[in-house]
């Protein structure tokens, strides 16, 4: 078997509910269309299709997975498989109870996101109270011996505190800080005049983050991750198309991406209908945009396409209307023009307080 | 790194599986991982806190008598500091 198109990672959204209502939400923007969550039988398959086909990372993620009660059950499974299980969570509903139970039936990390280090703002961002909560959680991982990520999704009301927010890791002795650049897709997208920087403040936090990573290496992983709206090229999406990694959706949807489906005119399937190596190696959605064929000009010349293959499929669809083209965030795309005319904006509204458009996801499937 | 008495741990972040797909053993961490060759995953193995590194070359020297021992000294100390890098290793003394 060739390991070109081989997932080592499973991302499990286990369900699209979640007590927080962040303005840059990966989830898809009709959540009350959304069908039922798969349950734990369905789950705990996958798991097991997924290892078959190479999988040796699981991510449990959502909307926010610690509110499936069959968490425990689930986690149990994984490790049974013994897959490298990473529990990505607001921190919210979580005890130091159930933390520890999870802990002892085999979950190897904690990835824990704030939105400020400042607990009004990161509620306000969070459209609910929970920083004071997601101190305790982060507490609770490292105390707990667990290896803790945390993770920040960058924006122009929060960037400003990059020193503030690598203090604040340090301090919980994290094992990682993810200083993640939104990304404009789904809510972020619809929400981009009051999220996207400047390239000043990009600048600045991405010297400070460097200064971090050389002072920190070896105790504490400092990851900076670029925005392409300021980079030159288009960010290596997912590692490329169907190539490292498999989504599940709640609804038991298998996918490249958090977002594909979100892509017209592209068919996927549920693993409630078809193994999920059948899925993965013959899907015509899998298939799409794998390999050099469907690649457009400038790409299908360019010698970067074996490093980005064209970018992200999601944001060329969401920006141009057509998935097929070069990602716009390319400054060779034809399209780029669109990404500078955000760059443009964002300057010009420096410091205008523009208001966020919340997800509403109460109306969504429960179990 | 001084390779006396240092005797390096992995951390216990770090979880080596085989990999049944390509033969080779994987080094799992925290939503990363490492592929090992032959070389680095009985180096790997050996990072128990118990083996000091000049003990670890000792071994390794017996185990892979076609290899010169600078090579095995190179090849120990450039994946050691690799894991060190990555914050996997946990020197004990």
């Amino acid at each position: 078997m060739n390991n070109e198109h081989r997932p080592y990672t499973l991302i499990a959204e286990l369900t699209y509910r979640c007590p927080l209502r962040c303005p840059y939400c990966s989830n898809p923007w009709d959540l009350a269309e959304h069908g039922n969550e798969i349950d734990t039988d369905t789950w705990l398959r996958v798991f097991h299709e997924a290892e078959e086909l190479g999988v040796v990372q699981l991510n449990l993620t959502g909307g926010e997975p610690l509110l499936r009660d069959d968490l425990e059950l689930l986690i149990e499974g994984a490790g049974k498989l013994d897959l490298y299980t990473n529990l990505i969570t607001s921190g919210i509903p979580l005890t130091f109870e159930r933390l520890s139970r999870l802990h002892t039936l085999g979950l190897d990390s904690v990835q824990v996101s704030i939105q400020s280090t400042r607990s009004s703002v990161s509620d306000r961002i969070a459209g609910a109270p929970s920083f004071n909560r997601k101190l305790d959680a982060m507490q609770w991982v490292t105390a707990l011996g667990i290896p803790l990520t945390m993770n920040v999704v960058l924006h122009r009301e929060n960037i400003s505190e990059i020193e503030e927010i690598i203090a604040l890791a340090e301090r919980v002795s994290a094992d990682r800080l993810e200083l993640a650049n939104t990304q404009y897709l789904g809510w972020a997208l619809k929400n981009r005049a009051a999220l996207l920087p400047t390239r000043e403040q990009i600048e600045r936090a991405r010297t400070v983050a460097a200064e971090a990573k050389m002072r920190l290496r070896g105790k504490m992983e400092v990851l900076f991750i670029t925005p392409d709206y300021y980079s030159e090229y288009p960010k290596s999406c997912m590692e490329g198309w169907g190539r490292r990694f498999i989504v599940v959706n709640p609804e038991g949807l298998a996918l490249p991406c958090h977002l594909a489906h979100t892509i017209s005119g592209l068919r996927f399937e549920h693993v409630t209908q078809r193994r999920l190596a059948d899925i993965w190696h013959h899907s015509a959605g899998f298939n799409r945009f794998r390999g050099d064929d469907w690649l457009p000009d400038p790409c299908r010349t360019c010698e970067r396409r074996a490093i980005d293959f064209g970018g992200c499929r999601c944001q060329t669809f969401h920006v141009m209307g057509d998935a097929d083209m070069t990602d716009p965030a390319c400054s060779l795309a034809p399209g780029h023009h669109h990404i500078e005319s955000a760059r443009t904006q964002a300057g010009r509204t420096t410091g205008i307080p523009v208001l966020f458009e919340y997800r509403t996801g109460r109306g969504c499937s429960s179990r | 790194m001084t390779l006396t008495t240092v005797r390096p741990r992995l951390s216990p972040k770090v979880r080596l599986r085989f990999d049944r797909r390509t033969g080779r053993h994987l080094l799992l961490y925290p939503e990363r991982g490492l592929e090992l060759n032959n070389t680095a995953t009985a180096i790997a193995r050996l990072c128990t806190g118990e083996w000091t590194i000049d003990e670890m070359l000792n071994h390794l020297a017996r185990a892979y008598d076609d290899v010169s021992p600078n090579e095995i000294r190179r090849e120990v100390c450039e994946f050691l500091d690799v894991l060190a890098d990555r914050g996997l290793l946990q020197a004990m003394s």
